[in-house]
């Protein structure tokens, strides 16, 4: 009668989905807050010692294989549930005027994919060289030298278009994730929602626009 | 007015579905969206031809039993109404109007634009009773109720049950619906005893007869004839991790 489901509801699959989303949501503002010290133009030694502490503190350790779980269980979900969704209508619509209370709502699946796309770029430069996949270039001292690395990577128009398109749809993406999180773990309530939705929009702008500033910054202001 | 129609004609379930384009000319602008079907299925009858078949039942906007996916919305355009209570003035004159049963995978067509809701009263089914005593009317203050609570499950208990919420989601999630239906209970003492195994059943029962999952999008609330909130929806979440959480297993 209905279509085949991996053994959870659905509900708690989004429970699950809205956890890990929260998680990953936490880690940006931790990565922004460090990346953000790449720009106070100290030429990375704020940055490189920030970096340090991260490689070498035990917590941030064992944290970095927590937060690959959390992508893994976000992106797996995500996928496993958009094909569940899109099986329950098997027949279209001829005519549809979809009208929805959250913009970006619809395309959770579609900002999802681009992300995706855009955090294996983003590993290529960054992550797989400090993991040792991609040979450390000449210009940086050590696996974790990420200062270099990153100039000469947003000195490159092409890559710094890459990166700004991309963190305007991770905008959009939070923008939906913040206040979607919450409904599904049931925390939804006229007293406080109308404060989660201005918190979520101002969030989600300030991640993008935080990390935009980094590759505006290194294309345009550094030399 | 004249307006032309294209409605989706379909002989029965396992028949292949099609449009078929009807003009009609001098009809009122205060004729009912349903009295507008009544009159072409009465030409369609003269003619010999098979009338449009499509459900209805009160007229009055309180059964449920109505709904088409008018123009791309369930309902129609306008808001808090359901296809009963829409009448031709909300289009313009000379306009093509496009009517579609629900699309689902667990409201199968039967014929034309009626659909098979049994998906529904199942999910009511499978939450099963609550512990009331039947006979004569109870002693009115023998079970206190506070006000918000009484109100807010009147509001939930809004819901007719026309599927709309499942026909406007883009994952023809039945979730609108699930929660006014858990809600309505889950606010009021009489529904507290069985409250952890309902949700939990209703819960599986959606997800087992092929309606997909909710991301939020709230076109639910929208397109929902009688306005019923998503914020029940959260309530139903919180209920349902509350019962998974904190109770036994349901059987």
């Amino acid at each position: 009668m209905g279509n085949k489901r991996i053994g959870f509801s659905t509900l708690s699959q989004k429970y699950v989905m809205a956890l890990a989303g929260i998680f990953l949501m936490l880690f940006l503002v931790v990565h922004l807050t460090i990346n953000l010290l790449m720009i106070v133009g100290d030429d990375g030694e704020l940055f490189g010692e920030a970096v340090q502490f991260m490689i070498t503190n035990p917590f941030i350790k064992i944290m970095e294989y927590v937060l690959f779980g959390g992508f893994l269980i976000h992106i797996l979900l995500g996928v496993i549930l958009e094909i569940y969704n899109y099986r329950a209508r098997p027949i279209k619509y001829a005519k549809s005027l979809k009208t929805e209370k959250s913009r970006f709502s619809k395309y959770m699946i579609h900002t999802g994919v681009i992300i995706f796309i855009f955090l294996f770029i983003h590993f290529l430069n960054f992550f797989f060289v400090k993991v040792g996949f991609v040979p450390v270039p000449e210009y940086a001292d050590s696996p974790h030298d990420f200062f270099p690395m990153a100039v000469v990577v947003f000195q490159n128009p092409l890559y710094s278009a890459i990166y700004l398109v991309a963190l305007v749809f991770l905008g959009f993406h939070l923008k939906h994730a913040f206040q979607s999180a919450f409904q599904s773990l049931g925390l939804n309530h006229e007293k406080y929602t109308p404060a989660i939705k201005v918190i979520g929009t101002i969030y989600s702008i300030v991640i993008a626009v935080g990390f935009a500033l980094i590759p505006i910054y290194f294309l345009f202001f550094y030399s | 007015m004249n307006i032309t129609l294209k409605i989706w004609r379909q002989k029965n379930a396992n028949a292949k579905g099609r449009f078929v384009k009807y003009n009609l000319e001098n009809v009122s602008p205060e004729m009912s969206f349903l009295e507008m079907l009544d009159f072409l299925n009465e030409q369609l009858i003269k003619k010999g031809d098979d009338p449009i078949a499509f459900d209805h039942d009160c007229r009055e906007g309180i059964c449920g039993a109505c709904g088409m996916y008018i123009n791309g919305r369930p309902h129609g355009p306008e808001k808090k109404t359901t296809t009963c209570e829409l009448h031709l003035r909300s289009f313009e004159d000379g306009s093509t109007i496009v009517v579609e049963p629900w699309r689902s995978k667990a409201f199968p067509v039967i014929k034309d634009l009626m659909v098979d809701r049994t998906a529904l009263d199942e999910i009511i089914r499978s939450g099963g009773y609550i512990s009331v005593n039947a006979g004569s009317a109870p002693e009115a203050n023998s079970i206190p109720v506070d006000k918000h609570s009484s109100d807010k499950a009147f509001d939930a208990a809004e819901c007719i049950g026309c599927g709309a919420c499942a026909a406007a989601c883009k994952n023809s999630s039945a979730m609108l619906f699930v929660a006014a239906k858990v809600s309505q209970l889950a606010l009021l003492p009489h529904g507290k005893p069985e409250a952890a195994r309902r949700v939990q059943k209703m819960v599986k029962k959606m997800d087992d007869l092929g309606f997909g999952g909710c991301s939020n999008t709230y076109s639910c609330q929208i397109d929902c004839p009688k306005g019923i909130d998503v914020e029940f929806i959260a309530l139903m979440n919180r209920e349902f991790f509350k019962a998974k959480v904190c109770k036994s297993k349901a059987k």
